[in-house]
C-alpha cells in the first residue's frame, strides 16, 4: 500500500502532464507542437537507425573524455595547486577570472586555433569543465582538518599516501560539487559544440531538422538531450551517494546531535 | 567558508570582534601581490607564445595586441550597445527567472503533499540542458531577445527553484510551531518564519543563477544569433577580426568577474544579520 502511494506520487503529475499535452493537440493541428504519438513514432524511428551510431554515440564519446580529461586535470592541478600556499596565492585570480568567461565563448577560439576537429570539440568541454572542479579542489584542499592533518604528519605519513588518504578524501565533497556542475556544463558545451560548427553529432543533427522544419524530428531530439541530461544525473547522484556514504552520515549525526 | 572564519579565530585577529568572518590584515597585501603577479605572469606568457612563434600570431595574437583592442572597444558606442543587448537579456531573464521560482517554490514548499507530487517531474525537467531549447526558442521567435529570455529563465530557474525548495524545507519545526501557536496567519508565518530561513539558499540560488543566466545569454547570442557580445564574438571570428574577437572574450570575462563580484556582495548585504548560518550554507 504504501509502495503504491509513493509510486503514484512519482508518476501522478507526468501523467497529468502527458494527458494534457495529448488533449491540447487532440483536436487542432498546431504546426509546432506535435502529437505524443506522432513524437513516440518519430523517435524511435529517427534515433534507433544507423543515426544513433552515426551521431548519438561519438557524441557521448566525446562528452565522456572532455568530462573525464577535465575532472583528472582538475583534482591533479587542484591537490598540488591547493597543497602550497604560494602557488595558490599567485595563481587564484588568474584562475578565477578563467572560471568567469562563459565557456561558451571558447567555441570560436578553439574553432581558430584548432580547426573544426573532433579534438577541438573535446577541448571545448575540457577548457569548460576544468574550472568548477580545479577551483572547488583548490578549496577543499585548503580545508582538510587542521588537526587531522597535523596527526598524519605526526604518524609520518606523507607524499602519495597523505594525497590518497587524507586529501582527496576529506576535499571529496567539494570535489564532487565541483563535477555536479561541470557535468552539466559538459553537456551544454557538447551540444554548442555541434551546433556551431560540425556535419555530425547530435546537436547538429537537431539544428538541421529545425532548419528543414522537420518538427516532429526536432521534438525528438530535444527529448535524446533531455534523457541523456536525465542519466547522467542518476548516474552522478548514484556516484556520489556511493563516494561520499561516509560523509553524508557524518553530516546526519552532526545535524542530529 | 567556515574554515576562513575559524582561520581569523584561530589565529587571533588584531582586535577580537573587529574582523569578524575576515582574514587577519597582516597576510593580505602579500597575497594581492602574488595575484596580481600571477596575472601579470600569465599575461607575459600569453605575449610570449606568439611573439616566440609557438603558435602563430594569426591565431593567437599577443596580449598586448589583444588589449589594445579592448581599450579600443572601450570608446566605440557600438560595444556599449551589444554589452547592453546581452545585459538586458541578463537581467530580464533572471529577474524572470527568480520571480517563477520564488513564487513556485513557496507554494509548493509550504505543502508536503505538493513536494511528494511535483518531486519526479522536477527532477525529471532539471537536468535538461537548457541548449536543447535552442532550435525551439529559433523556431518561435527567430533572432529576437525573446529567444535568449527563453533559454536564461529555463536555466536560471531549476537553480533558484531547488535553493528555495530546501530553504522552505529546512525551516524549524519549533519556530514554525510557536508561530503557529501564537495565532500567526499563512502570510504572516511565510513572511517571518518561512522567508528568513529560505533566504540564505535563495541567495545561493540567486547567484548561481546569475552565473549561468550570463553563460546562456552568450550562449543564445553566438549560437542563434540575437544582438548582443556573443553575436559579436562569431561575427568578429567569421570576419577575420582576431584580435577583436580575443578582446570580446576578455570583456565577457570581465562581466562575469563584475557579476560574481556584484552578486557576492548583494549576498552578504542582504545577509548580514544571518552570517553564522550563511557559513554553513555556501559550503
Amino acid at each position: 500500500m504504501k509502495a503504491l502511494k509513493t509510486l503514484a506520487y512519482v508518476l501522478a503529475l507526468p501523467a497529468l502532464l502527458v494527458l494534457a499535452w495529448w488533449a491540447s493537440t487532440l483536436g487542432s493541428v498546431n504546426f509546432f507542437v506535435p502529437t505524443p504519438a506522432a513524437l513516440v513514432e518519430k523517435f524511435g524511428e529517427v534515433w534507433f537507425g544507423p543515426r544513433f551510431f552515426s551521431d548519438v554515440l561519438p557524441s557521448i564519446a566525446r562528452l565522456l573524455i572532455g568530462v573525464v580529461a577535465a575532472i583528472v586535470i582538475g583534482v591533479v592541478g587542484g591537490v598540488l595547486i591547493g597543497s602550497v600556499a604560494w602557488l595558490r596565492a599567485l595563481l587564484e585570480p588568474t584562475l578565477e577570472f578563467f572560471r568567469a568567461i562563459p565557456p561558451p565563448v571558447l567555441v570560436p577560439v578553439l574553432i581558430l586555433l584548432m580547426g573544426i576537429t573532433d579534438s577541438m570539440k573535446i577541448a571545448v568541454i575540457i577548457s569548460g569543465c576544468v574550472w568548477p572542479v580545479l577551483l572547488n579542489t583548490i578549496e577543499g584542499v585548503r580545508a582538510v582538518d587542521g588537526v587531522l592533518s597535523d596527526s598524519a604528519h605526526t604518524y609520518g605519513i606523507d607524499g602519495w599516501a597523505r594525497v590518497r588518504y587524507l586529501v582527496l578524501p576529506s576535499a571529496s565533497p567539494q570535489i564532487l560539487a565541483g563535477v555536479r556542475q561541470s557535468l552539466s556544463l559538459g553537456l551544454i558545451l557538447m551540444v554548442i559544440s555541434e551546433m556551431f560548427a560540425s556535419s555530425s553529432g547530435l546537436g547538429f543533427t537537431i539544428v538541421q531538422f529545425q532548419r528543414s522544419f522537420a518538427i516532429p524530428e526536432m521534438w525528438s531530439g530535444i527529448v535524446v538531450l533531455g534523457l541523456l541530461g536525465v542519466a547522467m544525473s542518476f548516474i552522478f547522484q548514484w556516484a556520489e551517494r556511493n563516494i561520499l556514504r561516509w560523509y553524508h552520515g557524518q553530516k546526519e549525526v552532526e545535524n542530529a546531535a | 567558508m567556515s574554515s576562513v572564519t575559524s582561520d581569523a579565530r584561530a589565529s587571533g585577529g588584531p582586535v577580537p570582534g573587529a574582523g569578524r568572518g575576515r582574514r587577519p590584515g597582516r597576510g593580505l597585501p602579500v597575497q594581492r601581490l602574488l595575484g596580481v603577479a600571477g596575472i601579470l605572469g600569465f599575461l607575459a606568457t600569453w605575449e610570449l607564445i606568439p611573439r616566440l612563434g609557438i603558435i602563430n600570431e594569426r591565431f593567437l595574437p599577443p596580449a598586448s595586441e589583444v588589449i589594445a583592442a579592448l581599450a579600443l572597444d572601450f570608446g566605440l558606442t557600438a560595444f556599449w550597445v551589444s554589452v547592453g543587448e546581452t545585459m538586458k537579456a541578463w537581467f530580464l531573464g533572471l529577474i524572470i527567472a527568480v520571480s517563477l521560482a520564488v513564487l513556485l517554490g513557496f507554494i509548493i514548499g509550504s505543502s508536503s503533499f505538493l513536494r511528494k507530487a511535483t518531486n519526479s517531474t522536477v527532477e525529471f525537467l532539471r537536468p535538461i540542458p537548457s541548449v536543447a531549447l535552442i532550435p525551439l526558442a529559433v523556431l518561435l521567435f527567430g533572432v529576437k531577445i525573446e529567444s535568449s529570455l527563453m533559454l536564461i529563465t529555463y536555466a536560471a530557474f531549476w537553480q533558484v527553484l531547488i535553493q528555495v525548495l530546501y530553504g522552505v524545507a529546512d525551516v524549524d519545526m519549533v519556530a514554525s510551531n510557536t508561530a503557529r501557536t501564537y495565532g500567526l496567519g499563512w502570510m504572516a508565518r511565510i513572511r517571518y518564519v518561512v522567508f528568513p530561513t529560505a533566504l540564505p539558499y535563495l541567495m545561493t540560488g540567486i547567484r548561481l543563477a546569475a552565473t549561468v543566466a550570463l553563460v546562456l545569454a552568450i550562449t543564445a547570442e553566438l549560437v542563434i544569433g540575437s544582438p548582443g557580445l556573443g553575436r559579436e564574438i562569431a561575427l568578429a571570428q567569421s570576419g577575420g577580426a582576431i584580435s577583436g574577437m580575443y578582446a570580446l572574450v576578455l570583456a565577457t570575462g570581465l562581466i562575469g568577474v563584475l557579476i560574481n563580484v556584484l552578486m557576492r556582495f548583494i549576498e552578504k548585504k542582504t545577509l548580514s544579520w544571518h552570517s553564522s548560518v550563511r557559513s554553513e550554507v555556501v559550503v
